[in-house]
């Protein structure tokens, strides 16, 4: 079979897992709503709460879930490969802790850019990620022509230790309500209530994924390390600028709409290596489009578990995610 | 990492409120009243000025600022930091501790100093609160009297909304800024949700049996609250961004209670802190659910 029969099998398959569940999800919920209500557009929407829950609670938040599972997977995928660390996830450069201090500040000092219409807490958020992204690029950048991963790593993991230490800093300040609300942030939540976050997230994503396409072979390249790299013909510098860039986006764009949720960007990708092999050109689209239904499921479970009261996401995802991926590492021995 | 262990599992209305009611086993022996008296929760030491046993207090917590004469005694820390050293050195003879504080009241205990056990719940408590820390302080026939007329202040108010509709009230302690995000509201136990009762409103949460509830996007369209009333102690935000922050709620435009304008934010400490002024707070919530009582 032909590399490019194997993609559109594999990429039907995933498609097929992601969109049902992002079709069926929206279907289930805290409460209980009868979908010919939903649809019933005899009834005026804001007399129509069914329609409502349907269209402003639920449909947001799955789309929501899905799109920061997607990013959050191939993210993990684009970072294990430019790092060829099986261990990498898309929070190890200090993307997500850029982000949380982002988070932290806006929340703690009370920022307000509602005047403006930009929710203040997001918009740190990603400018954070942003500010922890240019730190690291410009350690790792410092003393090598190239983009050396050792020092890309160890950068990433001391920023992340650093920021970590800051984040404590502020909240051992802030007062109780809003360390609740920090501590809750970083549990993450999709419950983004309208489609103004993922419209905001959209370009970002739509940059990240165009990117991601074009990695795919060059992924595979940087597998074998740099030096075979370089001599196939791959521009191996620009290859990790474009892959450590488009993966902090993506990461930083998703933690902005749904706080820093972790394991579906390592688990996903070393789940879907076992189901389709090592070739980026599969392991790309698949993990996308598998971290998008499992966040979308993970976050079903989330809402429903203990209606009316809400379990954050992060907790369902590392309570399953946590023990999966032991048992992965046992595995693979 | 343990103070956050403590703030996890506590509700974050105790987080909001820092303060506690219910009273638990005053420790101090009966004879001679205390007069070296430390309370690091801002509810006690309002009772406690409020008691008359003011002079007696040398100490006070940190997010503590009512009455104002508390702005110039010493501030020893608070729940979740107390300054264990600065407490001892004091040489208190009563401290007022909130019922989490196991280590504080370990080391209190070993140095012989009584304490009394604060734990934050409903409204009845804050009057229970009041004679037990009275009887505590030596101040047993103020503490009578004052109980009393926070509990005929509370029965004046119930009766003047008695007979009118309650509204269904979703009660926010917060969201996060400029979104209908973390929006954290009263469920059905605990001070604020017998405030709001008393005041003539139905909570729409009052199924939840804790106090504070995570509200999803759902479950508040579910709910169909017909008031929304955002509380938050005083802070110094403009009237601006005060507005700003209720238009947030048109993003659920068909809720009644948007529909109706009837989204109201009340800023006063007297909500959130359950000390002596709570028939004031829960005044100004009968206000804002029944203007038409009132006038």
């Amino acid at each position: 079979m032909t590399v490019g029969a194997r993609v559109a099998r594999t990429v039907t398959a995933f498609g097929i897992l992601a969109g049902a569940t992002v079709l069926l999800a929206p279907l289930v919920g805290s409460t209980s709503i009868s979908l010919r209500r939903v649809f019933d557009f005899s009834i005026p929407f804001r007399d129509n709460a069914d329609a409502q829950i349907f269209f402003v609670a639920r449909l947001p938040r799955t789309l929501g879930g899905a799109w920061v599972g997607a990013c959050l997977a191939s993210a993990g995928v684009v970072f294990q490969g430019l790092l060829r660390n099986p261990l990498a996830t898309p929070f190890t450069l200090g993307v997500s802790a850029g982000a949380a201090l982002g988070a932290m500040l806006a929340i703690t000092f009370d920022w307000s850019l509602t005047r403006f219409g930009i929710p203040a807490v997001p918009a740190a958020a990603f400018a954070g990620s942003l500010v922890a992204v240019a730190i690291v690029y410009a350690l790792a950048q410092a003393r090598h022509r190239g983009l050396s991963t050792s020092v890309l790593l160890l950068a990433g993991v001391t920023l992340n230790a650093f920021l970590s230490a800051l984040i404590l800093f502020v909240q051992y300040f802030a007062d109780f309500a809003d360390t609740y609300r920090t501590l809750r942030w970083l549990m993450g939540d999709l419950d983004v209530s309208s489609y103004q976050p993922l419209l905001a997230a959209l370009p970002l994503g739509v940059i990240a994924f165009a990117a991601f396409a074009w990695l795919a072979r060059p992924l595979n390249l940087l597998s074998l390390g740099p030096d075979s790299a370089e001599s196939r013909g791959l521009n191996v510098a620009f290859a990790q600028r474009a892959a450590f860039f488009s993966a902090s986006l993506a990461t930083g764009a998703a933690v902005s709409v749904g706080g820093p949720i972790g394991f579906v960007g390592i688990v996903i990708p070393h789940l879907v290596r076992l189901l389709v092999g090592p070739d980026h050109r599969l392991v790309l689209p698949a993990s996308a489009l598998f971290g998008a239904a499992f966040l979308v499921g993970c976050d079903l479970l989330a809402r429903t578990l203990l209606a009316p009261v809400e379990l954050p996401v992060g907790i369902i995802t590392a309570l399953i995610g946590g023990p999966f991926f032991l048992w992965l590492l046992i595995k693979k021995r | 990492m343990a103070a956050y262990k403590k703030t996890l599992i506590t509700p974050a209305l105790v987080a909001l409120a820092l303060c506690g009611a219910a009273a638990h086993s005053p420790r101090p022996q009966a004879g001679t009243s205390p007069h070296r008296i430390i309370s690091v929760i801002p509810a006690a030491t309002e009772i406690l000025f409020a008691l008359g046993a003011g002079p007696q207090v040398i100490a006070v917590g940190s997010f503590d600022t009512f009455p104002p004469e508390v702005n110039k005694l010493p501030k020893v820390g608070a729940l979740l930091d107390p300054d264990v050293e600065r407490i001892l050195s004091l040489r208190p003879d009563l401290v007022v501790v909130y019922a989490t504080q196991a280590e504080l009241k370990q080391q209190l205990q070993r140095a012989g100093i009584a304490i009394y056990d604060y734990k934050h719940a409903g409204l009845a408590d804050v009057t229970s609160t009041i004679r037990a820390l009275g009887d505590a302080t030596g101040h047993a026939a103020r503490a009578t009297e004052l109980a009393g007329s926070i509990e005929r202040d509370l029965e004046g108010i119930r009766a003047r909304v008695t007979g009118r509709p309650a509204p269904r009230t979703l009660l926010v302690f917060g969201h996060e800024r400029g979104a209908l995000r973390g929006i954290y509201a009263s469920g059905g136990v605990g001070f604020l949700d017998d405030m709001l009762a008393i005041a003539g409103g139905a909570n729409v949460f009052a199924d939840v049996k804790q106090q504070a509830v995570q509200a999803s996007t759902e479950q508040i369209i579910a709910r169909k609250p017909d008031v929304i009333l955002e509380i938050r102690a005083a802070s110094g935000a403009s009237a601006a961004d005060q507005q700003a922050e209720a238009r947030v709620w048109n993003g659920l435009g068909s809720l009644p209670a948007v529909r109706t304008h009837r989204v109201m934010s009340l800023i006063d400490d007297r909500l959130v802190i359950p000390g002596p002024r709570v028939a004031e707070g829960t005044r100004l919530i009968a206000q804002a659910l029944h203007p038409d009582a009132f006038k």
